[in-house]
């Protein structure tokens, strides 16, 4: 075990984001903010979920881990394709780290942006509205799997990309549907039951539903089959993304 | 730990073959480098050096045979294979986010290394007239101080083998005597050498011993005086420029002229046969006055070209 390496790797891609803090944080911070003013002013008044909770409340567990898997997508895919394209990716490949170290080192830096954007997010919404915590443990635990998986998909995506408009079709046509139809502003109940089917098949809507579930205590689905789904998906990525790394693929040839 | 090739080796290339579609970048390459040698990779562009470059690297992977690095094997064995080489790419690759110092200290870590090793990192910056760089972004750099970073980044965990693609393309003449300077204390201090250059000069200038690569085949593979001394390196040119026009050749050096053009004839003769003094004598005596006399002797440059033009044909 190259631990060195690994903790060199880790923290390059954090001072990596850190030195671009404008564009890497307090942005995305805004960006999110901005939709929790306009969707809470169109429809704080006239929608409550579950019955009970007020729209505003509802809205902002879902934007976190919005913003959670966005930007930890964002982190790996875009070092991996900067990194690529500016060729500088051999000074990485010729360290002597191991096909995990590499996959740890990456998918571990995106979850700190990940987790640390939503955490602006989470506590610039705070003093605006009353959010409770039904089960903190359910919070993080989602938090972590839900930016580990992302991060792991923007590996994929960063691997894969050989130019940067590649990987914006992949964030474009594949990442963002995905977020947005599943459930970030609504509750999947509100659909027509064909999409409510269709909402099953997506893997984010696990994310948030159960994310949602530790604040509010009550979802769509049972929480321990959304973290068996996450955990599931997340641990096909992680064999499919390592075999990506050990055969070299878009990297070593 | 196996060791999968001999001990004794700096770089041990075994019956490599790459492939890239239909274009055979190396066909069947074997090749053995031993421990402090000084080492020159030769050949046009695309005749595969960079690819063989970036298969000893570990950056290509190979599609049949094997590469070993101080008896590692580059694949089975890349952690300890990777750890006594350090590469200097051809391209000016950087990462724009850190200064000199910060991609150093990076590369260095990635290598297991912490602060033990921030004075060999000093020690480079110093060698490479870098120190007052040291906190630049790489961005604000020249492209020679690029060039030497990467240098100072190949050799920030003190490998045993140095491989340079190209260390001088594009730079200027006093950071190319700089390199060589450097390049040559390397090498005296024990690392292996292994230099790719287009630079023929640099390579006769620098090298023990040359590999010329073309169509991904090894056409050559002899130290620098072997190639020299072979039957391309023997030849020496001679062009005499008489005071009339040359008609007339006498038929006992006949086969030793190559062009007459006017008042001037140009021969190839062979230094290990003939005689230059010989030959002037036989034309003195069939009549021609030789008022101006060229000699050159072929160097690395003709056994390249002979050799790279044989091949292509």
């Amino acid at each position: 075990m190259n631990a060195r390496g690994f903790y060199t790797l880790f923290w390059k891609e954090l001072l990596r984001f850190y030195k671009v803090m404008l564009q890497t944080v307090i942005a995305p911070v805004i960006t999110t903010l901005l939709y929790l003013l306009v969707f809470s002013h169109a429809l704080g008044r006239h929608v409550v979920v579950y019955g009970q909770i007020e729209y505003t409340a509802f809205l902002i567990p879902g934007l976190v881990m919005m913003t959670i898997i966005q930007n930890a997508f964002a982190n790996t895919s875009s070092s991996l394709i900067q990194s690529k394209v500016a060729g500088n990716i051999v000074f990485m490949l010729l360290a002597p780290l191991s096909y995990l170290e590499l996959y740890l080192a990456f998918v571990c830096a995106a979850m700190v942006r990940g987790l640390t954007v939503g955490l602006g997010v989470y506590l610039c919404a705070l003093p605006f509205v009353s959010l409770p915590i039904h089960s903190l443990a359910a919070v993080i635990l989602f938090a972590l799997v839900g930016s580990a998986l992302l991060a792991t998909l923007g590996m994929i995506a960063g691997i894969w990309a050989e130019k940067f408009d590649q990987l914006a079709g992949f964030q474009n046509f594949v990442v963002m549907p995905l977020i947005f139809l599943s459930g970030v502003f609504y509750s999947i109940h509100s659909l027509p039951e064909i999409w409510q089917v269709a909402s099953r098949f997506n893997p984010f809507f696990y994310m948030i539903d159960g994310f949602r579930y530790g604040f509010f205590g009550v979802s769509d689905i049972d929480p321990r089959i959304s973290i068996a789904a996450v955990a599931i998906f997340l641990a096909i990525l992680i064999v499919f993304t390592v075999g990506l790394l050990r055969r070299g693929y878009r990297l070593r040839n | 730990m196996t060791l999968s090739t001999d001990m004794t080796d700096a770089v041990n290339v075994s019956n490599v073959s790459k492939r890239y579609g239909t274009v055979h970048a190396l066909n069947d390459v074997n090749l053995t480098i031993a421990r402090g040698e000084f080492f020159g990779l030769l050949g046009p562009n695309g005749a595969g050096k960079s690819t063989l470059i970036n298969i000893i690297a570990g950056l290509t992977l190979t599609d049949s045979g094997n590469v070993g690095v101080m008896g590692y094997d580059v694949v089975d064995d890349y952690r300890e294979a990777r750890r006594r080489l350090g590469l200097v790419p051809q391209e000016l690759v950087f990462d724009a986010f850190f200064t000199v110092r910060e991609v150093l200290k990076i590369q260095a870590g990635y290598f297991g290394l912490g602060r033990e090793n921030d004075d060999w990192i000093d020690e480079l910056l110093a060698e490479l007239m870098l120190t007052d760089k040291a906190d630049s972004n790489m961005r604000a750099l020249s492209g020679g101080m690029k060039r030497r970073v990467l240098i100072a980044q190949a050799l920030v965990h003190k490998p045993d083998v140095v491989v340079l693609d190209e260390p001088t393309a594009g730079v200027d003449v006093e950071v190319r005597r700089l390199l060589w300077r450097f390049i040559r204390r390397l090498h005296g201090d024990g690392h292996t050498v292994i230099l790719t250059t287009h630079y023929l000069e640099e390579a006769e200038a620098l090298c023990d011993r040359i590999a010329i690569l073309n169509h991904g085949t090894v056409i050559a593979l002899d130290t620098k005086q072997g190639l020299l001394d072979s039957d391309i390196g023997k030849m020496v040119t001679v062009r005499i420029v008489s005071d009339h026009p040359v008609t007339h050749v006498p038929d006992s050096i006949a086969d030793k002229v190559r062009n007459i053009n006017g008042n001037t004839m140009t021969l190839e003769i062979r230094r290990d046969k003939d005689s230059i003094s010989d030959v002037l004598g036989t034309l003195t005596r069939s009549g021609i006055r030789i008022n101006d006399l060229h000699t050159e002797r072929a160097d690395l440059e003709d056994v390249f070209l002979q050799l790279a033009y044989r091949n292509a044909r």
